[in-house]
């Protein structure tokens, strides 16, 4: 993202098993609130799951899209368009051509619910009872084309599909394409509804997530000695990016800057990230050395920081590696402790938080921590919420993708 | 059994509210599904399927597309139930 047009985030949008809105979710986290609730009793008690939580949404859809809209479109769809909705109204609804707004909202796995439903449809009930919008409901790219219709966005809908990155990376690509001047406007982000049993079974299988069903809402605690996994989250993050010139000419509210974005793939392991973090830290100093700094300019990172005990040691690893000295002067936060892992919405929801995070120049504490992994020295934030001082900073996100995805995003204050 | 045509009628005008947000006093007799109603092919087909469990008929693909009205759909049912 060199020298081209400057891009800026004028609009937030979130649903989140902490919050029915971006605001909402924000206050959640400064009050420390976990997301985590118990799964329905009945799939409980059909299929015996190892893990008994989840961070489901604390705003039920149905309270604020019309039946028609759930019962034509996959959650993750729906949740996105709720996300949508409310960026574009917070940012004012800019006037735009079409041909100039695009659309690019990822997700990790797109329509579960409905594929697995509509299934067992067919076995129950035979192929003519398969609801017509079967497939254009369980494609990941639903979400983008539903929004791209409500908003009219022509410059192009978008769907980056890389695991628990996609978010990042969908946001990352709408910036890139408003930078070389393909759009001035648009709607990105990421989207996932993934709490089925099915996922969460195959999350246990591979020894993902978090088994504390006796403590549920103390089960997400990143780099504590004793974490075992991360909590299954899902909502969307949606924001509005923008040219600055654009959002300047109509005197737009501004809460970050997007300044730079590194992208980089392990090549080492489907699920587990390179124990040197050569992809991580590459993307993070590509991020970095994007924005047109230099790693001492970096005061905070919203790490990716999920409570899996090789994930967030690989981070901290790949973290020292990208900053070097300068990590002293980097203080880490993980939110992912109270909102849980959103999977493709993750990446979209913490530089939504990263945009709050210098907008209001406080870092939300990580929760959950009690004792600190003795492995882990760098500043981490979790005491009390961290003030960041006047003037202009910048701070940056991480989120890696099972596959080898490494997305960073680097935010600058307005 | 047979049904009587307004009771076909109030029965497909709810189908067709639960899968498209038309408001059920909309469905009349002489309303166009695609013209008046816009309703699309894929909810048309929804509604066929769920007119069928509903009122324990059978609407063959190639007979859909000769279903303009709501009328014709309400006539196809009753003669289909006789």
């Amino acid at each position: 993202m060199s020298a081209d047009k400057r891009v800026v985030i004028t609009g937030l949008g979130a649903t989140t098993p902490i919050g029915g809105t971006a605001p909402e979710t924000w206050e959640a986290l400064l009050a420390g609130e976990s997301g985590a609730k118990p799964l329905p009793a009945e799939w409980l008690e059909r299929y015996e799951l190892p893990v008994t939580f989840a961070a489901s949404l604390k705003q039920d859809p149905s309270e604020v899209l019309s039946r028609v809209e759930i019962r034509r479109a996959d959650p993750f769809a729906q949740y996105a368009v709720i996300a949508a909705r409310e960026a574009w109204q917070d940012a004012g609804a800019p006037e735009i051509e079409p041909e100039r707004l695009l659309a690019a909202i990822g997700t990790g796995i797109g329509g579960v619910h409905t594929l697995l439903d509509q299934y067992d449809v067919l076995n129950e009930k035979g192929p003519r009872r398969v609801y017509p919008l079967t497939v254009p409901m369980l494609m990941p790219n639903s979400a983008s084309g539903m929004i791209s219709m409500e908003f009219k966005a022509r410059a192009g809908a978008h769907t980056a599909v890389s695991a628990c990155a996609s978010g990042a990376e969908s946001m990352g690509l709408a910036a890139s394409m408003i930078r070389q001047g393909r759009a001035d406007v648009a709607i990105a982000g990421g989207t996932e509804a993934a709490i089925h049993p099915l996922p969460i079974a195959g999350f246990a299988a591979s020894q993902a997530l978090s088994k504390r069903n006796d403590d549920p809402q103390g089960a997400s605690r990143p780099w504590a000695a004793d974490r075992d996994g991360f909590l299954l989250g899902e909502g969307a993050g949606v924001v509005v990016l923008e040219s600055y010139e654009h959002a300047k000419a109509r005197g737009a509210k501004i809460y970050a800057e997007f300044a730079g974005l590194g992208m980089s793939a392990d090549a080492y392991h489907i699920t587990a990230g390179d124990p040197e973090g050569a992809g991580q830290a590459r993307a993070m100093n590509e991020a970095i050395a994007s924005a047109g700094l230099q790693p001492s300019d970096i005061v905070h990172v919203n790490a990716h920081a999920t409570s899996t005990p090789v994930g967030d040691a690989a981070e901290i690893t790949s973290v020292k590696r990208a900053f070097g000295d300068a990590v002293d002067g980097v203080c880490l936060t993980g939110t992912k402790s109270m909102t849980g892992h959103l999977l493709g919405a993750a990446g979209a929801l913490e530089a939504i938080i990263l945009a709050q995070t210098l907008h209001h120049r406080i870092v939300p504490r990580t929760i959950n921590v009690t004792d600190v992994d003795p492995e882990i020295d760098l500043d981490l934030v979790i005491k009390d919420h961290r003030t960041l001082p006047d003037g202009d900073l910048a701070a940056m996100s991480n989120a890696f993708g099972f596959g080898g995805h490494n997305i960073a995003v680097v935010l600058r204050t307005a | 059994m047979a049904q009587s045509e307004q009771e076909i009628l109030q029965g497909l005008a709810e189908i067709v509210n639960e899968e498209t947000g038309v408001d059920a006093a909309d469905v009349q007799l002489d309303k166009s599904f695609t013209e008046d109603l816009d309703i699309d092919s894929l909810s048309m087909m929804t509604i066929v399927v769920n007119a069928e469990e509903k009122f324990g008929v059978r609407i063959p693909d190639d007979d859909v597309k000769n279903l303009t009205t709501v009328g014709d759909a309400v006539k196809y049912i009753q003669n289909a139930q006789d």
